[in-house]
């Protein structure tokens, strides 16, 4: 696994990409505590870092794209495979190099709230948590854009897919206000949601029983459970985007308010996805 | 060292391998060999733990290569057939990664590295891009690579492919020095570069083994040749009348008939030199004989016959022998004797013994007719149960 990390770490830098991504990060974060913090005079850096969340739409691809779309595309995923290790050290091999490569900006951002603290009062312990924070969910949002890379053997496609999976992350709770909460709308969006589990287990698995199978199953439960008690589906959809809204439980650590879960639910949202990402891995031997 | 056991690799309804089994001894240089798509790349692959089979097991020096990989994976070093480089990095630089990533113990990695860059003649290009280097040097990367940890088995998958003449020269040179001291197991779907490296070689056809044998058996089945062909001048009925009353002279064709000269093909006994009795047979006619060569069975007939549709082995796996491929093919009969039940051939032994018979009383000056030309010439299939 360390040797897979070292690699990773310095191909980042052989490259543009690591460069890359730490300027882009750096640029964004000194543009706007320019802007908050020092023409606007307001003293707080979790504001800036609610900001700019949305440079990670941008950056995450950039640096997750290559991880295994590359290897497959070169073909150098045989070496690997060939190695004496396990996919699972190779997938977190591969993810440590990328979070080491995401802590070198977030370690020059913590200078901030010192540098800051010359102006006047500043609140560390709400900055450095944000900052804390800041870190976990780039931490999960590269573990879904590996997640991305390892599913296609194109760097673009890779890309394309993790900008529009966090795209649509980042407007998850915007898209469920707009879904009415009545029961109704409710059962057909899950309705919905069956279709898709059986269309991506045929597409994963090609056995047409299996996935109808799947999707009748679902359906019949969600009929069942509407005509037993048609009330628990009242605003349940909507409810589940906004569980699902990864970066509003970033936002709600800028508070200044330890929130265990919320950190908790990042941390399982990458474990999730590292997950997925060695079982795609793996499929490829079988497939 | 390695054990394969009825390895079948499906991909949907197409199967790429079908039910291989072979074991690979220590200190041997094995060759894999088939036409392209054959299924080398598949069960190298598999055996490497690259790619899981559908239906077998390998087992590599004791461990089962999928249910203990890592044991198994470390004896084993593997070159695929694009080998895997990082273009970003110096040879240097990813052989030592690879020998980190291989376990090698830190006190011996710098060592182990220089000595593998000493075997490939990488020593000079060390610090160079891989992607700056030419198909040669990234090839010996690839084979340095799979030297690194000192597997005992090295798996090389078509390394020869795309080097110039000098380069393959000195890549088989590298794969012999490699062979002194460790299993190698290379696969090439060109004959004569399994001939030059291998001592023994398994022939692989629409994804069945279909040969396994040593390269020196083969050579020898191929020189065993019984067709003699020869030109002779003189009236072509009377000097084929006289050949065939030559003892041991199974069937005389005519091939060409020149003004003055015709060509014959004669199939003769096994393991016997004719070559003088034809002579003075000639002589006491006083009929020139303008040449006289033996037909050769090349390794390459015997590969193409080998890899022909037809060739399976039979339903309880024993792989046809190559002789009677051979005589199979040379009649042009499209069944393979090991296809046919035990009353078949026996009723066709039976049948062969009658013509034997016959032909045995037959009086050697009467005229040649065509239906005695026709039983001659089915004689062809004779030696083969003759010999068995």
């Amino acid at each position: 696994m360390l040797s897979i990390f070292k690699r990773e770490f310095k191909s980042y830098f052989t490259g543009v990409i690591g460069a890359l991504f730490i300027a882009f990060l750096l640029c964004f974060t000194g543009i706007y505590v320019t802007s908050i913090n020092l023409r606007g005079g307001y003293a707080s850096f979790e504001y800036v870092l609610s900001n700019i969340i949305i440079v990670f739409l941008l950056i995450v691809p950039l640096l997750t794209m290559r991880s295994f779309a590359e290897e497959k595309h070169t073909k150098t995923d045989q070496l690997l495979y060939s190695l004496p290790m396990s996919v699972g050290e190779v997938v977190m091999g591969k993810y440590l190099a990328m979070l080491a490569v995401f802590a070198i900006p977030v370690l020059i951002m913590a200078l901030y709230p010192f540098l800051l603290s010359a102006f006047g009062y500043m609140a560390y312990k709400s900055a450095y948590l944000a900052l804390f924070a800041f870190f976990i969910l780039g931490a999960a949002l590269i573990a879904l854009g590996m997640f991305m890379s390892s599913l296609t053997e194109s760097q673009v496609i890779a890309a394309v897919i993790s900008f529009g999976a966090l795209l649509l992350m980042y407007m998850m709770k915007g898209v469920a206000s707009l879904i009415p909460s009545d029961n109704l709308t409710s059962l057909i969006c899950f309705g919905v949601l069956a279709l898709i589990v059986g269309a991506v287990t045929y597409a994963l698995t090609k056995n047409t029983a299996a996935s109808v199978g799947i999707f009748c199953l679902l359906a019949a439960a969600l009929i069942v459970l509407y005509l037993i008690k048609p009330e628990i589906f009242g605003g349940l959809f909507p409810a589940l985007l906004t569980y699902l809204a990864v970066f509003d439980r970033f936002i709600e650590l800028t508070g200044g308010i330890f929130d265990v879960t919320a950190i908790v639910y990042l941390v399982t949202f990458a474990a999730f996805f590292i997950y997925l990402t060695v079982q795609s891995v793996e499929k490829r031997r079988w497939s | 060292m390695i054990e394969v056991k009825n390895l079948v690799k499906k991909y949907g309804d197409h199967t790429a391998v079908n039910n291989i089994s072979f074991t690979v001894e220590k200190g041997k240089i094995y060759g894999l060999l088939g036409p392209n798509g054959a299924g080398k790349s598949t069960t190298m692959n598999i055996v490497t733990g690259c790619l899981a089979a559908s239906e077998g097991s390998v087992t590599v020096d004791g461990h089962d290569i999928f249910e203990d990989p890592k044991a198994a994976k470390k004896c084993i070093g593997y070159l695929p057939e694009n080998p895997p480089l990082y273009g970003d990095m110096t040879p240097l630089e990813y052989l030592t990664f690879v020998a980190e990533a291989k376990k090698v113990k830190s006190g011996y990695l710098g060592s182990q590295v220089r000595e593998v860059m000493e075997i490939t003649g990488l020593t000079d290009m060390k610090d160079r891009l891989i992607r700056n280097l030419s198909k040669g040097y990234r090839q010996r990367v690839g084979i340095a690579q799979a030297m690194l940890g000192e597997p005992d088995v090295i798996i090389l998958d078509e390394p020869t492919v795309g080097l110039d003449p000098k380069q393959i020269l000195e890549i088989r040179e590298l794969i012999r020095k490699l062979g002194e001291t460790k299993t190698v197991i290379l696969s090439s779907h060109i004959l004569a570069e399994i001939s030059a490296v291998c001592e023994r070689v398994m022939i692989i056809s629409h994804g069945n083994l279909v040969a396994n044998d040593t390269i020196e058996h083969l050579e020898e089945i191929a020189n065993r040749s019984n067709k003699l062909r020869i030109t002779v001048r003189g009236d072509s009925e009377a000097v084929k009348a006289r050949l065939e009353t030559i003892e041991g002279v199974l069937s005389v064709d005519i091939d060409e008939v020149a003004e003055d000269h015709a060509s014959f093909d004669i199939d003769l006994i096994k393991d016997r030199d004719l070559r003088d009795d034809i002579f003075f047979a000639m002589a006491n006619m006083k009929c020139a004989i303008l040449s006289m060569q033996f037909e050769q069975t090349t390794l390459e007939d015997i590969f193409l016959a080998l890899t022909d549709e037809n060739v399976r082995p039979d339903e309880d796996g024993n792989l046809p022998s190559v002789e009677e491929v051979l005589e199979a093919r040379g009649k042009k009969d499209d069944t393979l004797f090991s296809h046919m039940s035990d009353e078949e051939l026996e009723a066709l032994a039976n049948e062969k013994e009658d013509d034997q018979t016959e032909e045995d009383e037959a009086e050697p000056d009467v005229d040649v007719t065509e239906e005695n030309t026709e039983k001659s010439e089915d004689e062809g299939y004779k030696p083969l149960f003759g010999g068995n």
